[in-house]
């Protein structure tokens, strides 16, 4: 009887605080608070529940963009903008400055996933950050892909690390697979590949796999 | 004359004579007995190396309770099992642990490699990382294919396990 | 001094010397390998001074089967069963995000039934994925019933799966444009009696495991992660929804049909492990009034699947994806160039993602809290290596 209560009532749980003693059993409900905070309009039609009309769509994306090419000139070079996604290529040397220019003048707070393609016959590497947002509602369906180009005789680029903590992890795994070294990163080990390997970067394009 | 026959030659003689008769009376009785221990109590470690690893614990839930069969899923140390479950995928990283994991184990000890990717590299034949098949490794007793086998296959790949216990000899 | 007072001497300087110890000494390694109770496949190193952990070092990659490389060896098509074993009992979410992608890069338009259906199944191996998560979440705490109950009620849901598409867990449903068949007849009735039955049952796992004293000593307070710790290290999924922020990409960049669907995102705002834990088991509640929705609104018949060529290929260009699976955003990232199989393809996992959230939990709580921090993070080892 106490749960189908506890179903439709919410009880406020104390942030931050441990519960210190027992809770008894039989008088224990849920205490959830289910916060149900919603951005959408009452009225909840199909129309109002999308979060940019389709004309506000090209706007936001052209004007951050926009803002990022006023501010670096023609380092920047603008490969595509699409609803929801923009990319931009960068030169390696450049990469940290663009990046905390972009995290502190938009709301881009963490970077989703980072991607090494190896290009031989342009004898290049390039490596795509997918910055993505939690905080500023706008922003949160649209992915910024900051991309640079390495040469791959010698394949370094400076490390996001101190930008964006969330590419720790993501940079040694590309590390491993493409082969670029990030300078300025605390770790750059192998990850994931075993401790013997002695082989070339595994997703290099003249790595072939056993019989193909 | 009796003085001289009870030597220590003719005791031993007498006492490995006597040892024959037993082993032979009693091997046929203790061996079931010994073997009917076994089978009903195979106790797998917990070692579950990929994806495969999903329909073991689906096999040790209630539908299909493997546990009236003696198999007991989340068991602690691996010094008191005797039977290695190689669940799904051997990559190059994971083969000296699962050679290490094998080693441990106190004889008498039993393999049951399950699904295809165990029995010969399966889908990911082809992968730089994936051994082809786990028999390199340790020596395997029954092959349970699938990808994943459901939990009635590894069920009758226990029971195989089972028969192939039963027909051998006790040392 | 004589010569046996001074060796006493030089002996108790040494005595001294050998007995007082240093801070490395103090420190004690454990390795938390690939073979433990509870998940195997993923290995940790912790150092340990007395019962608190100072040092922890994640060391993944014992089911890393090189995946994205053998993506550029299959056509699109070949690619759905190998890129559904990472996690096979959410097969359906992983596929999913790769067939828009897919579809995306080749410009296909999925018929308005096989949304639907696509949507169904993504939501019904959300159940199965979390009922599982649940049941090891049982074993790692102790508690027998929460292994056995979920993984019993896990099985009606496996049922309809395997009445939908034929397998119970590696299904290969969700293709580049659509699904592979059709429903077949009197699953929407079987269906909503599974989910009336469900959300009864729902309410009595509540009391067991929710309500239980012990389950709440073991995780409140336990493995706190504040909101802004949570953005920066870019965790996702159920484990940035307990910190406060109410992020779902079903909501946030709405795919296919889910603007039409009217759900709340569950969020909570404490950040510690009983969040974590609470957070998933709400999803499943909200999951089942969504597949009432979905059943309610399908179209009663269509095509299922666009008409595909044999080898679908389309112009060069590359296109970013993602779907909101159990464990959180799973992105794809494929890049063709215009031939039939994929240039690259980069998977970007919440497991992998909230793996960075391990150290650093971890250090400063005690021995004893690890399993519960460990394993209320969501993190599946088979899908974090690929």
């Amino acid at each position: 009887m106490n749960s189908k209560k506890s179903r439709t009532e919410g009880n406020d749980l104390p942030n931050d605080s441990p519960i210190e003693e027992h809770v008894q059993p039989n008088e224990s409900k849920v205490k959830v608070k289910i916060d149900t905070t919603d951005t959408r309009p009452a009225n909840g039609t199909a129309d109002a529940i999308l979060p940019t009309a389709s004309s506000m769509t090209s706007n936001l994306e052209q004007e951050i963009i926009n803002m990022i090419v006023s501010a670096y000139g023609n380092m920047i070079e603008v490969v595509y903008v699409r609803p929801s996604r923009m990319k931009i290529r960068v030169p390696p040397q450049d990469i940290v400055r663009v990046a905390t220019f972009i995290k502190e003048n938009f709301s881009f707070d963490h970077a989703e996933s980072v991607a090494g393609t190896d290009y031989p016959k342009e004898n290049q590497i390039e490596i795509v950050y997918h910055l993505s947002s939690y905080t500023d509602e706008n922003i949160v369906p649209k992915i910024l892909a900051l991309s640079s180009r390495v040469n791959r005789d010698e394949p370094r680029i400076p490390s996001l690390i101190n930008v964006f903590k969330s590419v720790e992890y993501h940079e040694r795994e590309t590390y491993e697979m493409v082969g670029v070294y990030f300078e300025g990163h605390p770790r750059m080990e192998r990850f994931l590949l075993p401790e013997d390997w002695a082989d070339i970067p595994p997703l290099r394009k003249d790595f072939r796999i056993k019989g193909r | 004359m009796l003085k001289d026959l009870i030597n220590p030659t003719n005791v031993n003689i007498l006492v490995g004579k006597l040892g024959d008769v037993l082993t032979k009376a009693l091997d046929l009785p203790l061996g079931y007995a010994i073997n009917w221990g076994r089978i009903w109590s195979l106790w797998p470690v917990h070692l579950e190396t990929a994806c495969c690893s999903v329909e073991f614990g689906a096999a040790s839930g209630p539908r299909y309770d493997v546990e009236r069969f003696g198999i007991i899923e989340a068991f602690g140390s691996l010094r008191q099992c005797d039977l290695i479950v190689v669940q799904g995928t051997v990559t190059r990283k994971m083969a000296p642990r699962l050679r290490m994991v094998y080693d441990q184990m106190p004889e008498p000890k039993y393999v049951i490699a399950m699904g295809a990717c165990a029995i010969t590299g399966g889908l990911y034949i082809d992968s730089y990382n994936v051994l082809p098949g786990v028999d390199g490794v340790i020596p395997v007793d029954v092959y349970v294919p699938g990808c994943p086998p459901r939990p009635e296959t590894l069920i009758q790949g226990c029971m195989l396990l089972q028969e192939k216990i039963k027909r051998s000899k006790i040392r | 001094m004589t010569d046996f007072q001074e060796k006493v001497d030089e002996t108790i300087k040494m005595g001294l010397e050998i007995v007082k110890e240093t801070e490395e000494d103090r420190l004690m390694t454990l390795s938390v390998g690939p073979q433990h109770p509870g998940s195997g496949h993923f290995r940790f190193t912790v150092k340990v001074d007395g019962d608190y952990i100072v040092y922890c070092d994640p060391d993944p990659g014992y089911v890393h089967r090189g995946e994205e490389k053998m993506s550029e060896y299959r056509n699109f098509i070949q690619n759905i069963p190998h890129l559904e074993r990472p996690v096979i009992h959410d097969s359906n979410n992983i596929t999913y995000s790769y067939s828009l992608a897919v579809e995306e890069l080749v410009n296909i338009e999925v018929p308005r039934r096989g949304q639907f259906i696509r949507a169904i199944a993504s939501e019904l191996n959300r159940q199965v994925y979390t009922l599982y998560w649940l049941a090891i979440y049982g074993i790692f705490l102790g508690h027998s019933t929460m292994f056995m109950w979920p993984t019993g009620d896990r099985e009606l849901f496996i049922d309809l799966l395997e009445a939908l598409t034929g397998a119970r867990v590696t299904h290969a449903f969700n293709i580049p444009g659509g699904v592979r068949n059709d429903m077949p007849e009197g699953f929407k009735e079987r269906c909503l009696r599974q989910i009336a039955y469900f959300e009864k049952r729902l309410v009595e796992y509540e009391d067991i495991f929710y309500n239980n004293p012990l389950f709440r000593q073991r995780t409140e307070g336990v493995g706190t992660l504040r909101k802004e710790d949570a953005i920066s290290l870019g965790v996702t999924g159920s484990v940035v929804r307990a910190s406060g922020v109410p992020f779902d990409v079903r909501k946030a960049e709405p795919y296919d049909i889910y603007n039409e669907i009217d759900f709340q995102v569950q969020y909570m705002k404490s950040g510690d492990s009983f969040a974590r834990s609470m957070i998933p088991f709400l999803d499943m509640r909200e999951s089942c009034h969504i597949l009432r929705q979905l059943l309610d609104k399908i179209p009663q018949a269509g095509e299922v699947r666009a008409k595909l060529q044999p080898n679908p290929k389309g112009p060069a260009g590359e296109s970013y994806k993602r779907v909101e699976s159990a464990r959180g955003a799973l992105g794809y990232y494929i890049i063709s160039d215009g031939s039939p199989k994929p240039y690259r393809v980069k998977i970007s996992v919440g497991s992998f993602r909230n793996m960075l959230a391990l150290p650093f939990l971890l250090v400063g709580s005690k021995l004893g809290d690890m399993p519960s921090i460990y394993w209320s993070l969501n993190y599946w080892p088979v899908e974090a290596d690929r």
